[in-house]
């Protein structure tokens, strides 16, 4: 291979990235602008809120359990070095209403409702149902893509308030019933660190954006997949990873914004 | 599955997500705590306020009475000027002291209100008078190797 060739590729490679970024902001600001149809047929987001939200449920609360269940486990082996096992309430809950609620369950809901609306809307392209539906004079962006969009954006901070309350029950499991740590200062050593707007609120934020992000991406790839059934599984793919790397990128740059320690 | 079974599910699924939310602002924070109770504000001057924070708690006899408002660096006497918001229903005598104590070793820092007699009350925007500075740890170490290393000399001689 030359050396022009190679520099050939790469030029393409970036200006094929940074076309896609362009179509896709621009595909964001016409979901949004078309999005009048979601709220006033309002049956056909709650049907997308179903197949995001509900079906994403039980993934979301075991694995809170879990999560909190071993945060209880770790935090307490590390604190009771320090002879301050009480203060495992605050760690765990902090750990989760901070980081681990909005970061773990957006994580699983890409993979879990993502890749399924990626598919989705893919198939709908292959099979030609939005060509069919521009035909009938209807347009797909407003019937198909805003309701999955905004399904997206509501079921997000709804599932990562799930996860983080399963894990405080599942820390509060092992910790307090299983390890025997004095209940009333796991509670109360919690409700006195855990603050209402500084770290719950930053984390439905958190949530918020992440939900924004990741159905933003699980629609674009769906929309924008080759017509073909490699097409399809090739964006379902970058779906997660794309939104996978998104959410932890967002993660960083919120968390420096909202957590500086004053 | 039809409409209303789609409906009913959504509506679980928003029903328990709320509740969450609830139940980490309730059970998790401490929204429920008397926090912001009436207050009425007042000011105490402090050498050294060491690592107080806003926000951080009033305490007299180990009860919370009122939280840290505001916290300046006053350029004419250079001290830091502090200011407290004191719970309605609690009165201190004119006479109070006002110290600045850490909670445990490495616990956080609040201020500690030690009532004295005088009958007269202070009112909202008064200045507590007697104040004491925090403990600043390296000061206290250097005072403690300062006197050794002079009763070592003294023992010497």
């Amino acid at each position: 291979m030359k050396a022009t060739d190679l520099l050939r590729r790469l030029g393409h490679f970036v200006t094929d990235r940074l076309w896609r970024l362009g179509f896709a902001s621009r595909f964001l600001m016409m979901t949004v602008l078309y999005s009048g149809t979601a709220l006033r047929r309002l049956h056909l987001t709650i049907r997308e809120v179903y197949f995001t939200g509900v079906l994403s449920l039980i993934i979301i609360l075991v694995s809170g359990l879990f999560v909190g269940m071993v945060l209880g486990l770790q935090g307490y082996d590390t604190l009771q070095r320090y002879g301050s096992s009480e203060a495992l309430g605050v760690l765990v809950a902090l750990s989760l209403v901070r980081e681990l609620g909005p970061v773990v369950a957006a994580l699983l809901f890409a993979s879990r409702a993502g890749s399924a609306i990626t598919a989705e809307i893919g198939l709908m392209k292959a099979t030609e149902q939005l060509s069919a539906m521009e035909m009938m004079a209807v347009n797909p962006i407003a019937r198909v893509i805003a309701p999955r969009f905004w399904a997206g954006v509501v079921s997000m901070p709804l599932l990562a308030a799930l996860f983080s309350a399963m894990g405080i029950f599942g820390g509060y499991l092992v910790g307090v019933q299983l390890i025997g740590v004095d209940a009333g200062s796991f509670w109360s050593q919690m409700q006195a660190a855990v603050d209402f707007r500084q770290d719950i609120m930053n984390g439905v934020i958190k949530s918020v954006v992440f939900g924004a992000i990741i159905s933003w991406i699980a629609v674009f790839e769906g929309y924008d997949a080759e017509p073909t059934a490699e097409g399809v599984s090739g964006a379902t793919t970058r779906t997660v990873v794309t939104s996978s790397l998104a959410i932890l990128a967002a993660d960083f740059v919120l968390t420096a914004f909202m957590f500086r320690g004053e | 599955m039809n409409r209303a079974a789609i409906d009913l599910w959504v509506g679980i699924f928003v029903a328990l997500g709320l509740g969450a939310l609830l139940f980490l602002a309730l059970k998790a924070g401490n929204l429920t705590a008397t926090d912001v109770g009436e207050t009425y504000a007042l000011q105490a001057r402090f050498d050294n306020i060491g690592g107080l924070k806003v926000r951080a708690p009033v305490k007299s006899a180990g009860v919370v009475v009122g939280r840290v408002g505001e916290i300046r660096f006053d350029t004419e006497t250079y001290t830091a000027l502090v200011g407290l918001n004191i719970d309605k229903r609690y009165r201190f005598p004119r006479d109070t002291f006002a110290t600045i104590n850490t909670s445990g070793l490495l616990g956080e820092q609040y201020v500690g209100f030690e009532p004295g007699g005088d009958s007269e009350m202070l009112k909202p925007g008064d200045m507590v008078k007697k104040t004491q500075s925090a403990m600043v740890l390296e000061k206290l170490i250097s005072q403690f190797m300062f006197n050794k290393a002079s009763e070592d000399d003294s023992s010497k001689k």
